[in-house]
Protein backbone atom coordinates (compact mmCIF):
# COMPACT_ATOMS: atom_id res chain seq x y z
CA UNK A 1 0.00 0.00 0.00
CA UNK A 2 2.93 2.28 0.78
CA UNK A 3 6.20 1.57 -0.96
CA UNK A 4 9.26 3.72 -0.26
CA UNK A 5 12.63 3.24 -1.97
CA UNK A 6 15.85 5.13 -1.15
CA UNK A 7 13.94 8.22 -0.02
CA UNK A 8 16.12 11.30 0.64
CA UNK A 9 15.21 14.80 1.81
CA UNK A 10 17.78 17.54 2.28
CA UNK A 11 17.12 21.01 3.67
CA UNK A 12 20.04 23.13 2.45
CA UNK A 13 23.03 21.41 4.11
CA UNK A 14 20.97 19.31 6.50
CA UNK A 15 20.09 15.72 5.60
CA UNK A 16 16.72 15.19 7.28
CA UNK A 17 15.99 11.81 5.68
CA UNK A 18 18.82 9.62 4.42
CA UNK A 19 17.92 6.98 1.86
CA UNK A 20 15.21 5.13 3.73
CA UNK A 21 13.25 2.20 2.28
CA UNK A 22 10.26 0.33 3.66
CA UNK A 23 6.84 -0.89 2.65
CA UNK A 24 3.48 -1.10 4.36
CA UNK A 25 1.03 -3.87 3.45
CA UNK A 26 -2.68 -3.25 2.81
CA UNK A 27 -4.65 -3.46 6.05
CA UNK A 28 -1.55 -3.22 8.20
CA UNK A 29 -1.02 -0.91 11.16
CA UNK A 30 2.52 0.36 10.80
CA UNK A 31 4.25 2.44 13.49
CA UNK A 32 7.05 4.83 12.72
CA UNK A 33 8.98 5.63 15.85
CA UNK A 34 11.94 7.84 16.56
CA UNK A 35 13.26 10.55 18.87
CA UNK A 36 12.50 14.22 18.23
CA UNK A 37 14.05 15.47 15.03
CA UNK A 38 14.64 11.95 13.68
CA UNK A 39 12.78 12.65 10.43
CA UNK A 40 9.34 11.22 11.17
CA UNK A 41 7.28 14.26 10.29
CA UNK A 42 9.45 15.05 7.26
CA UNK A 43 8.78 11.53 5.99
CA UNK A 44 5.03 11.86 6.58
CA UNK A 45 5.02 15.19 4.74
CA UNK A 46 6.67 13.57 1.74
CA UNK A 47 4.24 10.64 1.80
CA UNK A 48 1.30 13.03 1.95
CA UNK A 49 2.38 15.39 -0.89
CA UNK A 50 3.25 18.31 1.38
CA UNK A 51 6.96 18.13 0.63
CA UNK A 52 8.84 17.06 -2.47
CA UNK A 53 11.52 14.41 -1.91
CA UNK A 54 15.08 15.34 -2.88
CA UNK A 55 15.46 11.88 -4.41
CA UNK A 56 14.11 8.35 -4.16
CA UNK A 57 10.70 6.99 -4.96
CA UNK A 58 7.37 6.76 -3.15
CA UNK A 59 4.29 4.86 -4.25
CA UNK A 60 1.01 5.25 -2.40
CA UNK A 61 -1.36 2.53 -3.61
CA UNK A 62 0.82 2.43 -6.72
CA UNK A 63 0.67 6.20 -7.35
CA UNK A 64 3.56 8.67 -7.12
CA UNK A 65 2.73 11.58 -4.77
CA UNK A 66 5.31 13.88 -6.38
CA UNK A 67 3.68 13.70 -9.82
CA UNK A 68 0.04 12.74 -9.15
CA UNK A 69 -0.74 14.79 -6.05
CA UNK A 70 -4.51 14.82 -6.24
CA UNK A 71 -4.82 11.13 -6.99
CA UNK A 72 -2.71 10.37 -3.95
CA UNK A 73 -4.56 12.89 -1.77
CA UNK A 74 -7.87 11.18 -2.45
CA UNK A 75 -6.44 7.90 -1.14
CA UNK A 76 -5.41 8.95 2.34
CA UNK A 77 -6.75 10.72 5.39
CA UNK A 78 -4.42 12.46 7.80
CA UNK A 79 -4.37 13.61 11.38
CA UNK A 80 -1.55 16.09 11.80
CA UNK A 81 0.71 16.53 14.77
CA UNK A 82 -0.79 19.97 15.39
CA UNK A 83 -4.51 20.68 15.35
CA UNK A 84 -5.97 21.53 11.94
CA UNK A 85 -9.63 22.23 12.60
CA UNK A 86 -11.35 25.51 11.85
CA UNK A 87 -12.21 26.69 15.36
CA UNK A 88 -14.87 29.11 14.15
CA UNK A 89 -16.83 26.31 12.51
CA UNK A 90 -18.86 23.65 14.29
CA UNK A 91 -17.91 19.98 14.21
CA UNK A 92 -20.59 19.37 11.63
CA UNK A 93 -19.37 22.23 9.45
CA UNK A 94 -15.78 21.07 9.67
CA UNK A 95 -16.83 17.62 8.47
CA UNK A 96 -19.02 19.03 5.74
CA UNK A 97 -16.26 21.28 4.42
CA UNK A 98 -13.93 18.30 4.36
CA UNK A 99 -16.50 16.21 2.51
CA UNK A 100 -16.94 18.90 -0.14
CA UNK A 101 -13.19 19.23 -0.63
CA UNK A 102 -12.94 15.48 -1.14
CA UNK A 103 -15.91 15.36 -3.49
CA UNK A 104 -18.08 13.17 -1.25
CA UNK A 105 -21.71 13.40 -2.52
CA UNK A 106 -24.02 15.33 -0.20
CA UNK A 107 -26.16 12.37 0.84
CA UNK A 108 -23.14 10.28 1.76
CA UNK A 109 -21.50 13.23 3.49
CA UNK A 110 -24.42 13.60 5.86
CA UNK A 111 -24.76 9.89 6.55
CA UNK A 112 -21.08 9.30 7.16
CA UNK A 113 -20.72 12.42 9.29
CA UNK A 114 -23.54 11.21 11.50
CA UNK A 115 -22.08 7.71 11.81
CA UNK A 116 -18.59 9.00 12.60
CA UNK A 117 -19.75 11.67 15.03
CA UNK A 118 -21.66 9.00 16.92
CA UNK A 119 -18.75 6.57 16.78
CA UNK A 120 -16.39 9.15 18.25
CA UNK A 121 -18.99 10.30 20.79
CA UNK A 122 -19.30 13.83 19.44
CA UNK A 123 -22.86 13.69 18.15
CA UNK A 124 -24.31 15.67 21.06
CA UNK A 125 -21.78 18.47 20.55
CA UNK A 126 -21.93 18.59 16.78
CA UNK A 127 -23.35 22.10 16.68
CA UNK A 128 -20.71 23.57 18.94
CA UNK A 129 -17.79 25.57 17.57
CA UNK A 130 -14.67 23.46 17.78
CA UNK A 131 -12.64 26.17 19.45
CA UNK A 132 -14.66 25.31 22.54
CA UNK A 133 -13.69 21.62 22.32
CA UNK A 134 -11.21 19.94 24.67
CA UNK A 135 -7.96 18.54 23.28
CA UNK A 136 -9.37 15.01 23.25
CA UNK A 137 -12.55 16.03 21.46
CA UNK A 138 -10.58 17.89 18.81
CA UNK A 139 -8.41 14.87 18.18
CA UNK A 140 -11.43 12.59 17.90
CA UNK A 141 -13.07 14.95 15.45
CA UNK A 142 -9.89 15.11 13.39
CA UNK A 143 -9.75 11.35 13.14
CA UNK A 144 -13.42 11.23 12.21
CA UNK A 145 -12.74 13.86 9.57
CA UNK A 146 -9.68 12.02 8.24
CA UNK A 147 -11.93 9.04 7.75
CA UNK A 148 -14.94 10.79 6.24
CA UNK A 149 -13.95 10.27 2.61
CA UNK A 150 -13.25 6.52 3.17
CA UNK A 151 -9.52 6.68 2.50
CA UNK A 152 -7.45 3.56 2.01
CA UNK A 153 -4.72 4.84 4.30
CA UNK A 154 -4.90 6.87 7.49
CA UNK A 155 -1.80 8.80 8.56
CA UNK A 156 -1.67 9.62 12.26
CA UNK A 157 1.19 11.89 13.30
CA UNK A 158 1.46 11.69 17.10
CA UNK A 159 -2.32 11.66 17.46
CA UNK A 160 -2.34 11.10 21.22
CA UNK A 161 0.09 13.86 22.19
CA UNK A 162 -1.24 15.62 25.28
CA UNK A 163 -4.30 13.38 25.73
CA UNK A 164 -5.31 11.69 28.97
CA UNK A 165 -5.18 7.87 29.22
CA UNK A 166 -8.95 7.56 28.73
CA UNK A 167 -8.92 9.53 25.49
CA UNK A 168 -5.87 7.64 24.26
CA UNK A 169 -7.50 4.32 24.98
CA UNK A 170 -10.74 5.31 23.27
CA UNK A 171 -8.88 6.63 20.26
CA UNK A 172 -6.85 3.48 19.66
CA UNK A 173 -9.87 1.26 20.19
CA UNK A 174 -11.71 3.13 17.42
CA UNK A 175 -8.74 3.17 15.09
CA UNK A 176 -8.24 -0.53 15.56
CA UNK A 177 -11.93 -1.16 14.95
CA UNK A 178 -11.82 0.82 11.69
CA UNK A 179 -8.67 -1.04 10.69
CA UNK A 180 -10.40 -4.37 11.18
CA UNK A 181 -13.86 -3.57 9.82
CA UNK A 182 -12.77 -1.60 6.74
CA UNK A 183 -9.28 -3.04 6.17
CA UNK A 184 -7.91 0.44 6.65
CA UNK A 185 -4.14 0.76 6.42
CA UNK A 186 -2.76 2.90 9.25
CA UNK A 187 0.59 4.64 9.33
CA UNK A 188 1.28 6.20 12.71
CA UNK A 189 3.97 7.94 14.69
CA UNK A 190 3.97 8.21 18.47
CA UNK A 191 6.27 8.68 21.42
CA UNK A 192 4.30 6.25 23.55
CA UNK A 193 5.87 2.83 23.13
CA UNK A 194 3.01 1.03 24.86
CA UNK A 195 0.64 2.36 22.19
CA UNK A 196 2.85 1.19 19.36
CA UNK A 197 3.20 -2.21 20.99
CA UNK A 198 -0.54 -2.44 21.46
CA UNK A 199 -1.79 -1.52 18.00
CA UNK A 200 1.04 -1.89 15.49
CA UNK A 201 1.77 -5.06 13.58
CA UNK A 202 5.16 -3.79 12.48
CA UNK A 203 7.38 -1.00 13.70
CA UNK A 204 10.17 0.96 12.03
CA UNK A 205 12.57 2.89 14.21
CA UNK A 206 14.14 5.92 12.60
CA UNK A 207 17.01 7.92 14.02
CA UNK A 208 19.09 10.72 12.49
CA UNK A 209 17.16 10.26 9.26
CA UNK A 210 17.90 6.55 8.84
CA UNK A 211 15.90 3.44 9.70
CA UNK A 212 17.82 1.58 12.41
CA UNK A 213 15.39 -1.30 12.92
CA UNK A 214 12.23 -2.69 11.34
CA UNK A 215 10.07 -5.61 12.42
CA UNK A 216 7.26 -6.80 14.68
CA UNK A 217 7.45 -5.62 18.29
CA UNK A 218 8.57 -9.12 19.33
CA UNK A 219 11.32 -9.16 16.71
CA UNK A 220 12.62 -5.78 17.85
CA UNK A 221 12.79 -6.95 21.43
CA UNK A 222 14.52 -10.18 20.43
CA UNK A 223 16.99 -8.31 18.26
CA UNK A 224 18.00 -6.08 21.15
CA UNK A 225 17.66 -8.77 23.86
CA UNK A 226 15.20 -6.60 25.79
CA UNK A 227 11.82 -7.31 27.32
CA UNK A 228 9.99 -4.10 26.62
CA UNK A 229 9.65 -2.06 23.47
CA UNK A 230 10.72 1.03 25.37
CA UNK A 231 14.02 -0.64 26.31
CA UNK A 232 14.52 -1.82 22.75
CA UNK A 233 13.88 1.72 21.54
CA UNK A 234 16.39 3.25 23.93
CA UNK A 235 18.96 0.60 23.09
CA UNK A 236 18.57 1.32 19.38
CA UNK A 237 18.51 5.10 19.55
CA UNK A 238 20.67 5.76 22.63
CA UNK A 239 19.50 7.61 25.70
CA UNK A 240 20.90 11.05 24.94
CA UNK A 241 18.22 13.75 24.95
CA UNK A 242 17.47 15.37 21.59
CA UNK A 243 16.80 19.03 21.38
CA UNK A 244 14.88 19.93 18.34
CA UNK A 245 15.47 23.46 17.22
CA UNK A 246 12.26 25.48 17.45
CA UNK A 247 10.89 26.06 13.97
CA UNK A 248 9.12 29.22 12.95
CA UNK A 249 5.78 27.66 13.78
CA UNK A 250 6.88 26.97 17.35
CA UNK A 251 8.04 30.54 17.71
CA UNK A 252 4.74 31.76 16.34
CA UNK A 253 2.86 29.62 18.80
CA UNK A 254 4.74 31.20 21.67
CA UNK A 255 4.13 34.62 20.24
CA UNK A 256 0.42 33.99 19.97
CA UNK A 257 0.32 32.53 23.46
CA UNK A 258 2.01 35.56 24.93
CA UNK A 259 -0.55 37.80 23.24
CA UNK A 260 -3.50 35.88 24.49
CA UNK A 261 -2.58 36.33 28.14
CA UNK B 1 -16.78 24.95 -8.30
CA UNK B 2 -17.95 23.39 -5.03
CA UNK B 3 -14.49 24.01 -3.57
CA UNK B 4 -14.74 27.71 -4.34
CA UNK B 5 -18.25 27.83 -2.94
CA UNK B 6 -17.49 26.06 0.34
CA UNK B 7 -14.45 28.25 1.06
CA UNK B 8 -16.40 31.38 0.15
CA UNK B 9 -19.10 30.25 2.57
CA UNK B 10 -16.46 29.67 5.24
CA UNK B 11 -15.22 33.22 4.76
CA UNK B 12 -18.72 34.58 5.26
CA UNK B 13 -19.34 32.46 8.33
CA UNK B 14 -16.12 33.77 9.82
CA UNK B 15 -17.25 37.31 9.13
CA UNK B 16 -20.69 36.96 10.68
CA UNK B 17 -19.38 35.08 13.69
CA UNK B 18 -16.89 37.75 14.68
CA UNK B 19 -19.33 40.47 15.66
CA UNK B 20 -16.81 42.11 17.96
CA UNK B 21 -14.49 42.49 15.00
CA UNK B 22 -17.21 43.99 12.83
CA UNK B 23 -17.82 46.66 15.43
CA UNK B 24 -14.11 47.18 16.16
CA UNK B 25 -13.29 47.73 12.51
CA UNK B 26 -15.84 50.54 12.37
CA UNK B 27 -13.60 52.51 14.72
CA UNK B 28 -11.02 53.68 12.25
CA UNK B 29 -13.44 54.82 9.52
CA UNK B 30 -15.46 56.67 12.13
CA UNK B 31 -12.35 58.42 13.36
CA UNK B 32 -11.39 59.56 9.88
CA UNK B 33 -14.91 60.53 8.99
CA UNK B 34 -15.74 62.51 12.09
CA UNK B 35 -12.35 63.93 13.08
CA UNK B 36 -11.00 64.72 9.64
CA UNK B 37 -14.37 65.20 8.02
CA UNK B 38 -15.53 67.82 10.45
CA UNK B 39 -12.05 69.00 11.54
CA UNK B 40 -10.71 69.78 8.09
CA UNK B 41 -14.08 70.66 6.65
CA UNK B 42 -13.83 74.44 7.15
CA UNK B 43 -10.32 74.59 5.60
CA UNK B 44 -11.49 72.55 2.62
CA UNK B 45 -14.48 74.82 2.22
CA UNK B 46 -12.34 77.98 2.38
CA UNK B 47 -10.06 76.52 -0.31
CA UNK B 48 -13.11 76.53 -2.52
CA UNK B 49 -13.38 72.72 -2.74
CA UNK B 50 -16.88 72.38 -1.34
CA UNK B 51 -18.06 70.04 1.39
CA UNK B 52 -15.21 67.88 2.75
CA UNK B 53 -17.50 65.22 4.21
CA UNK B 54 -19.03 64.71 0.78
CA UNK B 55 -15.56 64.45 -0.69
CA UNK B 56 -13.99 62.08 1.79
CA UNK B 57 -16.89 59.69 2.51
CA UNK B 58 -16.18 57.63 -0.65
CA UNK B 59 -12.51 57.61 0.41
CA UNK B 60 -13.37 56.29 3.84
CA UNK B 61 -15.59 53.60 2.31
CA UNK B 62 -12.75 52.61 -0.01
CA UNK B 63 -10.39 52.51 2.97
CA UNK B 64 -12.72 50.17 4.82
CA UNK B 65 -12.89 47.83 1.86
CA UNK B 66 -9.10 48.00 1.45
CA UNK B 67 -8.40 47.15 5.09
CA UNK B 68 -10.99 44.39 5.38
CA UNK B 69 -10.01 42.71 2.14
CA UNK B 70 -6.27 42.84 2.62
CA UNK B 71 -6.61 41.50 6.16
CA UNK B 72 -8.87 38.70 5.02
CA UNK B 73 -6.11 37.70 2.63
CA UNK B 74 -3.52 37.96 5.33
CA UNK B 75 -5.67 35.82 7.65
CA UNK B 76 -3.91 33.01 5.84
CA UNK B 77 -1.19 33.50 8.47
CA UNK B 78 -3.69 32.61 11.19
CA UNK B 79 -4.81 29.54 9.31
CA UNK B 80 -1.19 28.57 9.01
CA UNK B 81 -0.72 29.12 12.72
CA UNK B 82 -3.85 27.33 13.87
CA UNK B 83 -3.37 24.52 11.41
CA UNK B 84 -6.44 24.76 9.21
CA UNK B 85 -4.30 25.66 6.21
CA UNK B 86 -2.86 22.12 6.18
CA UNK B 87 -6.35 20.65 5.91
CA UNK B 88 -6.92 22.57 2.68
CA UNK B 89 -3.43 21.95 1.32
CA UNK B 90 -3.74 18.15 1.40
CA UNK B 91 -7.20 18.19 -0.14
CA UNK B 92 -7.46 16.67 -3.64
CA UNK B 93 -8.48 19.91 -5.34
CA UNK B 94 -6.51 22.50 -7.30
CA UNK B 95 -4.89 25.02 -4.98
CA UNK B 96 -6.04 27.82 -7.27
CA UNK B 97 -9.67 26.96 -6.48
CA UNK B 98 -8.94 27.14 -2.78
CA UNK B 99 -7.28 30.50 -3.20
CA UNK B 100 -10.14 31.89 -5.29
CA UNK B 101 -12.73 30.66 -2.78
CA UNK B 102 -10.83 32.25 0.07
CA UNK B 103 -10.33 35.51 -1.80
CA UNK B 104 -14.01 35.74 -2.79
CA UNK B 105 -15.10 35.04 0.79
CA UNK B 106 -12.83 37.77 2.07
CA UNK B 107 -13.92 40.13 -0.68
CA UNK B 108 -17.61 39.57 0.09
CA UNK B 109 -17.03 40.27 3.77
CA UNK B 110 -15.12 43.43 2.83
CA UNK B 111 -18.01 44.62 0.64
CA UNK B 112 -20.45 44.07 3.50
CA UNK B 113 -18.17 46.02 5.80
CA UNK B 114 -17.97 48.78 3.19
CA UNK B 115 -21.77 48.93 2.97
CA UNK B 116 -21.93 49.21 6.73
CA UNK B 117 -19.60 52.19 6.60
CA UNK B 118 -21.67 53.69 3.79
CA UNK B 119 -24.64 53.58 6.15
CA UNK B 120 -22.55 55.23 8.86
CA UNK B 121 -21.58 57.95 6.38
CA UNK B 122 -25.23 58.52 5.54
CA UNK B 123 -25.99 58.92 9.21
CA UNK B 124 -23.10 61.38 9.57
CA UNK B 125 -24.65 63.56 6.88
CA UNK B 126 -23.16 62.24 3.65
CA UNK B 127 -25.59 62.55 0.72
CA UNK B 128 -24.95 60.64 -2.52
CA UNK B 129 -25.96 62.52 -5.62
CA UNK B 130 -28.61 59.97 -6.65
CA UNK B 131 -29.78 56.41 -6.06
CA UNK B 132 -28.47 55.14 -9.39
CA UNK B 133 -24.99 55.62 -7.98
CA UNK B 134 -25.48 53.02 -5.27
CA UNK B 135 -25.38 49.87 -7.41
CA UNK B 136 -22.42 51.38 -9.23
CA UNK B 137 -20.72 52.00 -5.91
CA UNK B 138 -21.19 48.31 -5.17
CA UNK B 139 -19.32 47.42 -8.34
CA UNK B 140 -16.37 49.63 -7.35
CA UNK B 141 -16.30 48.16 -3.88
CA UNK B 142 -16.30 44.67 -5.37
CA UNK B 143 -13.36 45.50 -7.62
CA UNK B 144 -11.36 47.04 -4.80
CA UNK B 145 -12.16 44.04 -2.60
CA UNK B 146 -11.05 41.48 -5.19
CA UNK B 147 -7.83 43.33 -5.99
CA UNK B 148 -6.76 43.57 -2.38
CA UNK B 149 -7.98 40.25 -1.02
CA UNK B 150 -5.93 38.62 -3.79
CA UNK B 151 -2.93 40.76 -2.95
CA UNK B 152 -3.39 39.92 0.74
CA UNK B 153 -3.49 36.21 -0.09
CA UNK B 154 -0.34 36.51 -2.18
CA UNK B 155 1.48 38.23 0.67
CA UNK B 156 0.02 35.87 3.28
CA UNK B 157 1.34 32.92 1.27
CA UNK B 158 4.84 34.25 1.70
CA UNK B 159 4.70 35.36 5.33
CA UNK B 160 5.43 32.70 7.89
CA UNK B 161 4.72 34.67 11.03
CA UNK B 162 3.03 37.67 12.57
CA UNK B 163 6.14 39.85 12.62
CA UNK B 164 5.76 40.38 8.90
CA UNK B 165 2.22 41.58 9.51
CA UNK B 166 3.37 44.90 11.00
CA UNK B 167 5.68 45.40 8.05
CA UNK B 168 2.81 44.93 5.64
CA UNK B 169 0.65 47.29 7.65
CA UNK B 170 3.20 50.09 7.83
CA UNK B 171 4.88 49.77 4.46
CA UNK B 172 2.00 48.68 2.28
CA UNK B 173 -1.50 49.16 3.66
CA UNK B 174 -1.13 52.64 5.17
CA UNK B 175 0.79 54.03 2.16
CA UNK B 176 -1.81 52.53 -0.19
CA UNK B 177 -4.46 54.43 1.71
CA UNK B 178 -2.63 57.74 2.14
CA UNK B 179 -1.34 57.77 -1.44
CA UNK B 180 -4.68 57.14 -3.08
CA UNK B 181 -6.62 60.35 -3.17
CA UNK B 182 -8.98 59.06 -0.49
CA UNK B 183 -8.30 62.10 1.68
CA UNK B 184 -7.29 64.80 -0.79
CA UNK B 185 -7.94 65.65 -4.45
CA UNK B 186 -5.34 64.39 -6.91
CA UNK B 187 -5.27 67.64 -8.88
CA UNK B 188 -2.23 69.89 -8.60
CA UNK B 189 -0.05 67.41 -6.72
CA UNK B 190 3.77 67.56 -6.84
CA UNK B 191 5.17 65.31 -9.60
CA UNK B 192 6.47 62.58 -7.27
CA UNK B 193 3.14 62.22 -5.55
CA UNK B 194 1.35 62.28 -8.86
CA UNK B 195 3.37 59.32 -10.15
CA UNK B 196 2.93 57.29 -6.99
CA UNK B 197 -0.81 57.88 -6.79
CA UNK B 198 -0.95 57.05 -10.50
CA UNK B 199 0.34 53.49 -9.98
CA UNK B 200 -1.71 52.85 -6.85
CA UNK B 201 -4.74 50.69 -7.74
CA UNK B 202 -6.67 52.17 -4.85
CA UNK B 203 -6.54 55.64 -6.50
CA UNK B 204 -8.68 54.25 -9.31
CA UNK B 205 -11.02 52.52 -6.87
CA UNK B 206 -11.52 55.70 -4.85
CA UNK B 207 -12.00 57.68 -8.04
CA UNK B 208 -14.57 55.25 -9.39
CA UNK B 209 -16.42 55.21 -6.11
CA UNK B 210 -16.41 58.99 -5.95
CA UNK B 211 -17.73 59.31 -9.48
CA UNK B 212 -20.54 56.89 -8.68
CA UNK B 213 -21.51 58.53 -5.40
CA UNK B 214 -20.95 62.26 -5.91
CA UNK B 215 -20.29 62.55 -9.63
CA UNK B 216 -16.75 63.87 -9.28
CA UNK B 217 -13.89 62.07 -11.01
CA UNK B 218 -10.19 62.74 -11.52
CA UNK B 219 -9.63 60.01 -14.10
CA UNK B 220 -12.38 58.92 -16.47
CA UNK B 221 -14.60 56.16 -15.00
CA UNK B 222 -13.71 53.96 -17.97
CA UNK B 223 -10.02 54.38 -17.13
CA UNK B 224 -10.77 53.47 -13.53
CA UNK B 225 -12.62 50.37 -14.61
CA UNK B 226 -9.93 49.22 -17.03
CA UNK B 227 -7.07 49.78 -14.62
CA UNK B 228 -8.83 48.12 -11.67
CA UNK B 229 -9.94 45.15 -13.74
CA UNK B 230 -6.39 44.70 -15.00
CA UNK B 231 -5.03 44.82 -11.45
CA UNK B 232 -7.69 42.33 -10.38
CA UNK B 233 -6.69 39.83 -13.07
CA UNK B 234 -2.99 40.20 -12.33
CA UNK B 235 -3.39 39.91 -8.56
CA UNK B 236 -5.75 36.93 -8.72
CA UNK B 237 -3.21 35.10 -10.88
CA UNK B 238 -0.34 36.21 -8.67
CA UNK B 239 -2.26 35.18 -5.53
CA UNK B 240 -3.19 31.78 -6.93
CA UNK B 241 0.40 31.18 -8.02
CA UNK B 242 1.81 32.19 -4.62
CA UNK B 243 -0.77 30.08 -2.81
CA UNK B 244 -0.06 27.00 -4.89
CA UNK B 245 3.61 27.21 -4.03
CA UNK B 246 3.13 27.06 -0.27
CA UNK B 247 5.15 24.30 1.39
CA UNK B 248 4.77 23.54 5.04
Amino acid sequence: MIDVQDLVKNFAEFEAVKKISFNVQPGEIFAFLGPNGAGKTTTIKMLTTLLRPTSGSIRIDGVNPATHQNEVRRRFGIVFQDPSLDGELTAEENLDLHGVLYGVPRRQRIERAERLLKLFELWEKRKERTKLYSGGMKRRLEIARGFLHTPKILFLDEPTLGLDPQSRNHLWTQVKALNESERLTVFLTTHYMDEAERVAQRIAIIDHGAIVALGTPVELMQQTATEKLEEAFLKLTGSAIRDERAGTSDQMRQFVRSWRR
Amino acid sequence: MSTIYILWLRGLKHYFRSRAQIVASLGQPLLYLLVLGFGLGPVFQKAGQGNYLQFMAPGVIAMTVLFSSIFSGLSLIWDRQFGFLKETLVAPVPRSHIMIGRALGGATAAILQGLLVLVVCLIAGFRPMNLVGLPQALLWMALIAIVFSSLGTAIGSRLENMQGFQMVMNFLVMPLFFLSGALYPLTGLPAALRYITGVNPLSYGVDGLRSALIGVAHFAPLTDLTVLAAFAVVFVIFGAWSFSRIEL
